[in-house]
């Protein structure tokens, strides 16, 4: 078995030395499409904003790599993993479509990634939270570029239980992304010695979290964790304010927080809030000029993902540039071999499972009078590594890094 | 600490207080449900939109023109409710008297429209409300917070609530009102302007929606699918209390916020569900609803 494996990966190397030595860009186009929910929920997060940011990384290059057009494609997943999984199936079969990206609610990305391996092309995911993407559901054809809930699980909890909150209570969307999230909150939780005193699996969406906030305070917990996102994150936080939860003594902390909730409540309900992001726009000078073009664009400063989705645009053709190829693997070889050096990361690795590692961000909401403008919302606390944001490779199970 | 069921009775006491101020929302939407469908035989789908309509007049009108919350309170369901005698006058009148579907599809339609625009003009994150300071601020009442804007949403809805359905069963308004239902041609011969009434009955249905809207604005994230997701529920609570009863619809609303509330302590996962539950056992016993005249 060993050895016809060995026979097998030895050919396919052959193979990959003979497309690249090939060179060769397919119908001398590069074809991306951009997957994102355009209309719904997470259309704040990515949508439109996210295609932007891609526009701005092709028209970097010039429209064109080695003399070969960039041809971008787009269209809404409704948030539903079916329509993601044909539009994706539709790209391949009949654009001939190279790379996908944008890819947003963790159940669209699911479906759509295993499409992208079945016909041998590349997704750069940058939306989506599911640290399963580089786990059980890794694939030689997809890179998880921006963050996962791994990574802001473990920086927020961290945090928090240092700075002695020991007692969690947990409130989850009721859903597989909550439940995966639970499950991360606990295990870190209990790592560190702290204790899960209950938790509240509420239904996807709630609008009224006032019952579930008055139960994670008679619970007596020093923290209480919202496993949920977008508009139930909004809606507790808000709740949670109005009755009085810090006054009280007890400190919220939001797993899954983005730049664009945040300036949606405001910094009155939202100051003091611990949360873990993978950018920010006000980190350094390159994040800043970045994110002033951004602005120019689209009249709002970029959050983590329209960010993570310009970086890995321009890594990948970057790779595609150097590579003299848009054929997936070589591609991704490519990519694996770089370090990622830009306005998003510093030294940023890609794994064997598909990884980037890079530095997360620890921060802290601002108070109103902190903050000096509109977009003024984050003190970075902390920088916390990429090898300890991220989950080590020795715990994956990954069919890419336990069958080598 | 008494103990009902495992759960201490302060526990339950709040959650209840909080299921009744929940429920005070879906009185105040099913009434102008059950108004609409009462009086002009139209499945309002549009009722969400205008709900949505009423919380965005509140953030606009105070980010532009510096219009506090109590003013907002009377100009939100004014504006919405001038919209809603607009569209009664010029698309609903056209379909009056054809199969229900058409105004279901119409409203709906109109609903979606308005929806997506605000979605394309404002995203989905929505905005946040600033609570007013009059209303900051709470009661400790020993087993639980009781933030001051929640006892003024229960108090100022019930009584929206009692006097709507006074207006309607007590006055000779209201008597001409259901009087021109019943029977528009009749009134019409008395010298009623039957026409007149039922775009201003769709006004004053839409107002409350935006009512609730205003109220709402404060305590929830105002987005622009912020009534999508409660319609639902609150055709729900119309049928429960029987279609077109204005004393159901009130009723009914406070009794599933009770409900509601039970639920989320006992069961969580089930508190979306348990109102389409009461409505299926309900529907089995009393196909007309509780408060519903059997056709």
């Amino acid at each position: 078995m060993k050895m016809l494996q060995k026979t097998a990966s030895a050919i396919l190397a052959s193979s990959l030395i003979v497309t690249a030595a090939q060179a060769q860009v397919s119908d001398d186009e590069i074809r991306i499409g951009y997957l994102a929910d355009m209309s719904g929920t997470y259309r704040d997060l990515s949508g439109p904003g996210g295609l932007e940011a891609l526009n701005m990384a092709v028209e970097d290059f010039g429209g064109q790599v080695n003399g070969k057009k960039i041809v971008v494609f787009s269209a809404d997943d409704l948030n539903k993993p079916d329509v993601g999984a044909n539009t994706v199936r539709q790209w391949v079969d009949e654009r001939n479509v190279d790379m996908v990206t944008g890819m947003v609610a963790s159940s669209v990305v699911l479906a759509a990634s295993k499409v992208v391996e079945q016909s041998g092309k590349l997704a750069l995911i940058s939306g989506a939270a599911a640290s399963s993407l580089t786990n059980e559901f890794c694939s030689p054809n997809h890179i998880h570029w921006t963050y996962d809930s791994y990574a802001l699980a473990n920086g927020t909890a961290k945090a928090v239980l240092a700075s002695g909150g020991k007692s969690w209570y947990v409130l989850t969307a009721d859903y597989a992304f909550g439940h995966a999230m639970e499950a991360d909150i606990t295990k870190v939780v209990e790592a560190d010695n702290g204790k899960v005193l209950g938790k509240a699996r509420h239904p996807f969406p709630t609008s009224d979290f006032s019952s579930y906030i008055l139960q994670a305070q008679g619970s007596g917990a020093q923290v209480i964790a919202l496993a949920n996102a977008g508009s139930d994150t909004v809606n507790s936080l808000m709740t949670a304010s109005q009755f009085g939860v810090t006054q009280s003594g007890q400190q919220l902390a939001g797993m899954v927080v983005f730049l664009n909730d945040i300036h949606a409540m405001g910094l009155d309900v939202t100051q003091g809030l611990m949360l873990t992001t993978g950018w920010y726009w006000d980190m350094n000078d390159e994040s800043r000029a970045w994110a002033q073009r951004y602005f120019k664009r689209t009249g709002k400063m970029p959050g983590m993902v329209p960010a993570g989705i310009y970086s890995a645009t321009t890594n990948y053709l970057n790779a595609v540039k150097a590579s003299g190829s848009d054929e997936a693997q070589t591609v991704r070889k490519q990519m694996m071999a770089t370090p990622v050096n830009d306005m998003f990361a510093k030294n940023g690795t890609i794994r064997a499972d598909g990884r980037m590692v890079h530095d997360m961000y620890l921060v802290k909401v601002k108070t109103p009078s902190e903050s000096k403008g509109e977009w003024d919302l984050y003190n970075i606390v902390r920088t916390i590594p990429g090898d300890e944001a991220y989950r080590p490779l020795a715990e994956s199970k990954c069919k890419l890094v336990t069958e080598r | 600490m008494t103990m009902v069921l495992g759960i201490p009775l302060g526990v339950l006491l709040g959650q209840l207080l909080l299921g009744l101020i929940n429920g005070a929302f879906y009185a105040l939407l099913s009434l102008g449900l059950a108004i609409i469908f009462g009086l002009l035989r139209i499945i309002n789908f549009a009722h969400g939109a205008q709900y949505m309509l009423g919380a965005f007049a509140a953030v606009l009108a105070l980010k532009y023109f510096g219009v506090n919350y109590w003013a907002a309170l009377l100009l939100g369901p004014l504006l919405v409710g001038v919209l809603g005698m607009l569209i009664e006058r010029y698309l609903l009148r056209r379909i009056a008297g054809e199969d229900h579907l058409y105004g279901l599809l119409l409203t709906f339609g109109l609903a979606l429209i308005v929806e997506g625009s605000f979605v394309k003009l404002f995203g989905v994150s929505g905005a946040s409300y600033p609570m007013p300071e009059q209303l900051k601020g709470g009661y400790n009442l020993g087993f639980m917070f009781l933030p001051v804007y929640r006892a003024w949403v229960i108090v100022v809805a019930l009584i929206v609530c009692l006097a709507t359905w006074f207006m309607i069963e007590r006055t000779r308004l209201g008597s001409y009102l259901r009087a021109g239902t019943e029977n528009p041609k009749l009134m019409q011969a008395f010298g009623i302007n039957v026409p007149l009434l039922i775009t201003l009955t769709y006004g004053f249905g839409a107002a409350l929606a935006a009512f609730a809207g205003v109220l709402a604005a404060p305590i929830y994230s105002v987005t622009p699918t912020m009534g999508a997701n409660l319609l639902i529920v609150v055709f729900a609570v119309v049928v429960i209390g029987g279609m077109g009863s204005i004393m159901g619809a009130i009723v009914t609303g406070l009794a599933m916020g009770l409900i509601e509330g039970v639920t989320k302590v006992f069961y969580p996962e089930a508190a979306n569900t348990v109102v389409f539950l009461v409505m299926v056992l309900v529907l089995l016993v009393r196909p007309a609803g509780l408060f519903g005249k059997e056709a």
